[in-house]
């Protein structure tokens, strides 16, 4: 058991801590979710491109480095350390890549996945419906077969579709089979967001700002080249994108860490005051926790090096950093004290922010159950109870 | 980068886990408490035989010359398994804190134990112990044992003491000493936490409630969940301690948080007969209480961290 890097692993950390230093942007771009700010986050992802910085657990030929899963965390981990952008490209390059990589045909690798890198394209994610939320499998959006044009013709609405406002591609779900079991007859559709017959609502979220959207389709031809996996297999394909949302992908130690090193930071500056002694735990407890955070990771990363997979431990783990997430910030706000109120602070956006956490990627109801069934093997509770 | 047990750790904790299993530890606290010691020590001297007592000391100086890892890795298993007797006073503190013929014996498995006034003032099952020590000015100095007082947890007797002579046992160092303790604390809070989850989960999953096993409702499901999620995250500080990536404290925290929502949790599923004292749950719940505030409360410990970050040392 041990905790030490090796060489080459060291000499990694040390050229992407010197590229951040020299790169990143030491006024905060504005936020992602207005056009001027996605342009701006766009711009940044070429940079990191440029630097093979973007994705550098891909291969070469794709834009990445072939980085291991342990360069991996230390990327992310120096990423967020470095106070670096946010990722507008996150939804493609975390949630759908791995997927087109396991699902995708090597012409849509060739399509896709170089200008996900570049940042060239983004993606937003298109899973959740009016009327199916957590109960994913209920959505009612279909796909009515067109043999003549060689595609599928898409109708529906989709919701809490995430930077879809501004972005170029979308990926979803929509039932291309209404006879079969609710689960099957999915199929998992990429559909460019400026294609006939869609409209794009932009939604404001609670800063106000546009970070989601409503897609509505109004019969909308998707060619046969642009369905990710077999017709009627999209759930099992977007099942291994759900694992990866709440698992390792998104949600790296470096975040939590870099934030909690921020807080205790904070903590340190402020004038004491009523009330100091209880925000001083609570800035330990945040920190411990984070602790906690980074060194679990280190557990997930030996097993998978090891040929384990996260299996439902991912639901153990969006449980606790959502949670973190959001103590971290309200102990920050609670730091500052009367002016923790004020609008368009990074403290303030990151609170907002955190706030989704537990409701994203699966709510934190849906993945304590996942908890208790597959991991403690509690029984399942009888499902749709009769009316 | 290896952040997991070695084949040998893991091989180590089974045939730790095995032992115990063979060995009727619950009867042997229920005879404890009641101040029959012959199956506590007769399996104190078994786990001896298997090298826990000499864990941490150096092999040049007889001990299996193992980290705070091992030490861990074993007190997981006494804490799981409900071992009785001054585990942590002589195999994690008196083991680091001696030297020479006192550290000997403690490695080679004499019941030794300790008092490091003022944050653990008793000397736990020092009526058993062939050796006494009491911190006292700065040195370990041997002990004359005084009344006995009960805790919470009836096999833990802890008895006053008061030094003897000052300073007459070498030591090399209270504070690794009283970290080592803590730490080996900590891991017996997570052992003891795994327990009383998998006792609960087992028990929920055969209860039946309005025709239906308990533990397929929501109610139960979600506490549970948290139950397996604060544990988690408590054993990679638990182990990260032993490593000093992160301070010992940091883990005894967490490992009282996560043993203690276990206990809470565990006897809220279990409804009326977990508060039996008859029903076994009782003897983890009470070993929880009191592991929680020995070895350091986590105020205490909570203090000790702070002191860390506001330097600025991490």
């Amino acid at each position: 058991m041990d905790l030490e890097l090796s060489e080459s692993e060291r000499a990694f950390r040390d050229e992407v801590r010197e590229w951040l230093a020299a790169n990143v942007p030491t006024e905060p771009l504005p936020s992602m979710d207005t056009a001027e700010g996605f342009a701006a986050h766009q711009q940044w992802e070429r940079r990191l491109a440029d630097a093979r910085l973007s994705v550098v657990s891909w291969p070469r030929e794709m834009g990445g480095r072939e980085a291991s899963l342990v360069e991996w965390v230390i990327f992310e981990e120096e990423y967020y350390r470095a106070g670096a952008p946010g990722r507008v490209s996150q939804n493609g390059i975390f949630l759908l890549a791995p997927i087109i990589f396991d699902h995708g045909t090597p012409e849509q690798q060739q399509r896709f996945l170089p200008t996900m890198a570049t940042g060239e394209q983004v993606w937003a994610q298109a899973w959740s419906e009016p009327e199916a939320g957590s109960d994913l499998a209920s959505l009612r959006s279909t796909a009515t077969r067109d043999d003549e044009r060689g595609g599928w013709v898409l109708n529906g609405q989709k919701t809490w579709s995430s930077r879809a406002a501004f972005a170029h591609w979308g990926f979803g779900l929509f039932r291309s089979d209404a006879e079969a079991e609710r689960h099957r007859g999915l199929t998992y559709f990429l559909f460019p967001l400026d294609a006939d017959g869609i409209t794009v609502r932009p939604i404001a979220q609670l800063d106000g700002e546009p970070g989601f959207a409503e897609l509505f389709f109004d019969d909308v031809f998707v060619p046969d080249a642009d369905v990710l996996g077999a017709p009627g297999d999209g759930w099992r394909v977007a099942m291994s994108t759900a694992g990866n949302e709440r698992g390792l992908s998104l949600r790296s130690p470096g975040r939590f860490c870099a934030t909690a090193d921020r807080l205790v930071e904070l903590w340190r500056e402020a004038p004491a005051g009523e009330g100091t002694d209880d925000v001083a735990l609570r800035v330990v407890d945040g920190w411990i926790r984070a602790q906690a955070y980074r060194l679990y990771t280190w557990g997930t990363v030996t097993r998978l090096v090891d040929g384990g997979d996260m299996g439902a431990a991912g639901s153990v783990n969006k449980v606790f950093w959502s949670e973190l997430d959001v103590a971290l910030h309200e102990t920050a706000l609670d730091v500052l004290g009367p002016d923790a109120e004020l609008a368009g602070t990074r403290w303030m956006d990151g609170y907002l922010f955190s706030l989704s956490g537990p409701i994203y990627a699966g709510t934190n109801e849906i993945q304590r159950n996942i908890v208790a069934e597959r991991i403690l093997g509690l029984p399942r509770e009888p499902k749709g109870g009769a009316r | 980068m290896r952040f997991e047990l070695t084949d040998e750790q893991a091989g180590f904790a089974r045939s730790l886990a095995d032992l115990l299993g063979r060995s009727d530890t619950v009867g042997a606290a229920r005879a404890w408490t009641a101040g029959d010691s012959g199956p506590g020590l007769a399996i104190w001297r078994r786990l001896a035989d298997q090298g826990v007592n000499a864990l941490v000391v150096p092999e040049d100086a007889g001990g299996m010359g193992g980290n705070l890892v091992d030490l861990c890795v074993a007190h997981e298993v006494l804490g799981h398994e409900l071992a009785v007797g001054p585990w942590i006073e002589s195999s994690a503190y008196l083991a680091t804190a001696l030297t020479g013929a006192a550290r000997d014996a403690v490695a080679s498995g004499a019941v030794a134990t300790v008092a490091v006034p003022p944050r653990v003032p008793r000397a736990l099952d020092a009526d058993v112990a062939e050796q006494v020590f009491v911190l006292a000015d700065g040195g370990l100095a041997p002990a004359a044992v005084g009344d006995l007082h009960g805790s919470v947890d009836g096999t833990r007797r802890l008895f006053d003491v008061t030094a003897e002579e000052a300073g007459g046992a070498s030591h090399t160092d209270a504070e690794a000493a009283f970290d080592a303790a803590a730490l080996a604390c900590a891991a017996q809070l997570l052992g003891a936490g795994e327990r009383i989850l998998e006792d609960s989960v087992a028990y929920v999953k055969q209860r039946k409630q309005f025709g239906r096993e308990i533990g397929s409702y929501q109610a139960i499901k979600h506490q549970l969940a948290d139950v397996r999620i604060a544990l988690d995250f408590a054993r990679p500080l638990v182990f990260g301690a032993a490593l000093a990536d992160v301070p010992v404290s940091a883990a005894k925290i967490s490992a009282v948080e996560a043993a203690h929502l276990a206990a809470r949790t565990g006897l809220q599923v279990h409804g009326a007969i977990g508060y039996t004292a008859e029903f076994d749950l009782s003897l983890w719940l009470n070993r929880v209480r009191a592991l929680g505030t020995a070895w350091g409360t986590p105020a205490w410990h909570r203090a000790r961290v702070l002191d860390v970050i506001a330097r600025g040392e991490r």
